[in-house]
């Protein structure tokens, strides 16, 4: 069954765990980022 | 190699982290300044030379995006991806071996030159395929990917300066953390490559093979207006659009480019003087800003149309500028939050281009155009700091101190504002003579269907 923009807005069932999979690998290391940058900008009312 | 096409059932939603695995990777060239005291130290460089890897890298990004373009556009996503990892990862390994033999030049080779190529055909490898896959949500999609190269570096400022206290800063210790970084990142961009898909167009195909009149096109189809890469070049929208993009990231880069000595000097003779570790505070939240805004921005811009929202940069911008030179001294409040918005245009301005790409010339060969047109950033990022440091050496030499070095900037930064807001009022819709002719996107879609049923 081809894809179209309305049934490819929402994860087939078989899909979702690779979709979950993909964004935990970019999201860890951005909320890293995220924490170290809210750590060091808090200088600013602190500093 | 030919276009990995989505097989049925692949989800949207997989392409997103696709790009930004990409993105966050080829973003750490914004935290290039983590490695330049350990090497000036190490192998006794001074502040010039220990910069010319970034400087020849964004040179390299520029050059490879515009002129790589097309070659992306041809040899699909997943082609641009590998070689956006090949090119970023093999030049932290030559920069390894330069540091480890102390040889600076091998450093300069890997990182800006060969890395730079990654840098330019990582940025735009996945544009195209986003707005194919979310053409009812061009902006959002291109802004999450966007954002990514902001929070690059929000992730290898900290890790590469923990790496280097954990292996020493000697030749030795550099040499190990540019080793790690481009095995690191091969493995992480490695996503991308995997997941990426173009969307496919098979019932489109199915469509015009059938005769059928109520035929699906799909996401990946081609519809609407289309204008090739070297038309659109032609074209007067191209040249407007270059000017906004030029005007607005050299006026971010007005705050981006003194942001700590600015809101230090701003106070400095007020009751509530900024302190040093401050000041690095607020250099964190402008690039918080400048992330959210890409994101932020992009996605609102799907809503209330892309002249609208370069209207808002532009136009309020110059406003906020404006709002700086008369009050910003009075209170520190407003200073930052217009500092905040100043930048969250900035990055709004970068990540909302291609989509407003896409609206003027189609899909057709956007990421080419997109390339193309980032030789404005190139060139903004050589205007931009160029006028913020040549006026305020200037107004210090000329007695001036406090807020008041920097007035002349910003009326400088107003009036680039202007020009890109008066650019951006003159865009209109791409003249007929350049679009594609229609029986050239025939074999553009047949194409895709050959693929398309190659690959299920």
């Amino acid at each position: 069954m081809p894809t179209t923009p309305h049934d490819s807005s929402q994860s087939p069932p078989e899909r979702r765990p690779l979709v979950a999979f993909a964004w935990l690998w970019v999201a860890a290391p951005l909320a890293y980022g995220l924490y170290e940058l809210v750590q060091k900008a808090t200088q600013l009312f602190t500093g | 190699m030919s276009p990995p096409v989505a097989p049925p059932g692949w989800s949207r939603w997989l392409v997103p982290p696709a790009a930004l695995s990409v993105h966050l990777a080829i973003g750490q060239a914004y935290a290039w300044s983590v490695f330049k005291p350990p090497l000036e130290s190490a192998l006794h460089l001074d502040g010039t030379e220990s910069a010319l890897p970034f400087q020849l890298a964004i040179v390299m990004l520029g050059l490879s995006a515009a002129f790589g373009g097309t070659l992306v556009e041809r040899n699909g996503p997943r082609w641009a991806m590998t070689v956006a990892l090949v090119c970023f990862s093999s030049g932290f390994l030559i920069s390894a071996l330069g540091a480890q033999t102390e040889q600076y030049w091998l450093i300069v080779l890997g990182y800006g030159f060969v890395g730079g190529i990654g840098l330019g055909i990582g940025y735009i490898s996945p544009v195209s395929t986003l707005i194919k896959w979310f053409p009812d949500r061009p902006g959002m999609a291109t802004g999450i990917a966007i954002m990514g190269f902001g929070g690059g570096a929000l992730i290898a400022s900290p890790w590469s300066a923990q790496m280097l206290q954990s292996f020493g800063t000697d030749h030795s210790g550099i040499a190990l953390a540019f080793l790690v970084h481009g095995l690191s990142y091969a493995v992480f961009m490695s996503l991308g490559v995997l997941l990426v898909r173009v969307p496919r167009t098979a019932q489109h195909a199915e469509g015009r093979r059938t005769g059928g009149q109520h035929a699906d096109p799909g996401p990946g189809a081609l519809t609407g207006v289309q204008v090739s890469a070297r038309s659109a070049v032609r074209t007067p929208q191209f040249w407007c659009l270059w000017i906004v993009l030029c005007m607005n990231v050299t006026a971010g880069i007005g705050i981006l480019e003194k942001a700590a000595p600015m809101i230090t000097d701003f106070f400095a003779d007020t009751s509530t003087p900024v302190s040093a570790s401050a000041a690095a505070g607020f250099v964190a939240l402008l690039s918080a800003a400048n992330m959210t805004g890409r994101i932020g921005w992009s996605t609102t811009s799907d809503l209330i149309g892309r002249k609208n929202i370069y209207r808002v940069y532009l136009g309020v911008g110059a406003l906020l500028y404006l709002l700086i030179v008369l009050f910003g001294d009075a209170s520190k409040p407003l200073f930052v939050l217009c500092a905040l918005v100043i930048l969250s245009f900035y990055g709004g301005g970068f990540a909302t281009v291609p989509a407003y790409l896409k609206d003027l010339f189609g899909t057709y060969e956007v990421g080419a155009i997109h390339g193309r047109l980032l030789t404005a950033w190139s060139t903004a990022g050589v205007l931009g700091p160029l006028i913020v440091n040549w006026i305020a050496d200037h107004q210090k030499a000329a007695g001036k101190h406090g807020s008041s070095l920097y007035g002349l900037s910003f009326g400088v930064m107003i009036a680039l504002l202007v020009v890109g807001f008066a650019a951006n009022e003159l865009i209109r819709p791409v003249h007929a003579r350049h679009h594609i002719p229609a029986q050239r996107k025939g074999p553009d879609a047949d194409d895709a269907a050959r693929q398309q049923s190659e690959s299920a």
